[in-house]
């Protein structure tokens, strides 16, 4: 494997028709979102589109632009999981004294 | 050895074969490193969320043009330049040395315009009077945040220009494999991901309200 010439052979999946498509869909929902911030939408609302909107793009890179929906499941259950929890124990600690910010804007406007 | 088949090596993936991930040992080590990185941004994103909403008086400077318009290209570039990363690994795996390097420079003066056309941007803040520490429209830390944010990820994006670089010219050298071109396309890709998040909540969440 130290050579170069190992490399040669691999087979790569995913065609260029595949990417062209992914990138396409990738500049359409960047679009949305964009013409979100120009309707100027109320911000609780524009929030929630805008992550999801960005969740789904995320997804998409990582799945076939970075390659993993073409790897060994392990890699996935590897990486993925870990990262989810790891955001999960971050908001269980941001989310509680978040409200609690919100909950005190509404008593001393 | 071609091929490394884990299957023929230890019977099944389950007796322990030599390769778990059925990768080579970069591309793990750099799944790793993203996956340390994502969280550093994870964490300063929601850092920043946290900022704005304990402030009263947040303000909400972008105009939809030129600044938001403006982030929405920026958007544009970084997208192109990860499909011609696309592009470049897969020549890179067909062994078409001379496309690939093309595809990786591309990325690469992708990676160029959009730090300058940032940085031309972050000078109009500055003529506005927005530094990290002063904000004439609000909140100081509007500043703090803004630019810790968009400067961590501008030091990714020049980090990875950099990075790109190298590996063009060792790749045209062959000194480096198709692997480590894939596995610089996977911190390109990365660079791009985060940016899906700071463009929303930076720029669009902050899209000026009046008229």
């Amino acid at each position: 494997m130290s050579t170069h010439e190992a490399a040669v052979e691999t087979h790569q999946p995913g065609s260029k028709k595949l990417f062209m498509w992914v990138w396409f869909w990738l500049l359409i929902l960047t679009g949305v979102e964009t013409l979100l911030a120009y309707f100027k939408l109320e911000p609780l609302l524009m929030l929630t589109i805008l992550v999801g909107l960005s969740l789904i793009k995320a997804a998409l890179i990582v799945a076939y632009f970075m390659h993993l929906r073409f790897e060994k499941i392990g890699l996935f259950l590897f990486i993925v999981p870990s990262l989810v929890f790891c955001l999960v124990m971050i908001l269980i600690f941001v989310f509680p004294d978040s409200l609690r910010i919100v909950a005190l804007h509404n008593i001393h406007p | 050895m071609a091929e490394l088949d884990i299957d023929t090596i230890a019977g099944t993936a389950w007796d322990g074969g030599v390769a778990p991930f059925a990768t080579n040992t970069k591309k793990l080590g750099m799944w790793l490193f993203l996956l340390s990185d994502s969280l550093t941004f994870s964490t300063a994103i929601l850092a920043y969320a946290y900022v704005r909403l304990s402030s009263t008086n947040w303000p909400r400077p972008f105009e939809f043009k030129p600044a938001v318009l403006n982030a929405t290209f920026l958007t544009f570039i970084l997208l192109s330049s990860s499909l011609t990363m696309v592009m470049a690994v897969a020549a890179a795996h067909r062994s078409e040395v001379r496309k690939a390097v093309i595809y990786i420079l591309l990325t690469a003066v992708g990676g160029i315009l959009f730090v300058v056309l940032h940085l031309m941007e972050w000078f109009r803040l500055f003529a506005d009077g927005f530094t990290p520490w002063s904000n004439p429209k609000g909140d100081p830390l509007f500043g703090g945040t803004f630019f810790g944010l968009t400067g961590l990820h501008m030091l990714h994006v020049s980090i990875g220009v950099i990075y790109l670089c190298i590996i063009a010219f060792g790749f045209g050298k062959r000194k480096f494999n198709a692997d480590h071109v894939e596995v610089s396309g996977l911190y390109w890709h990365f660079v791009d991901l985060v940016w899906m998040f700071i463009f929303p909540m930076v720029y669009l969440m902050s899209v000026s309200l009046k008229g």
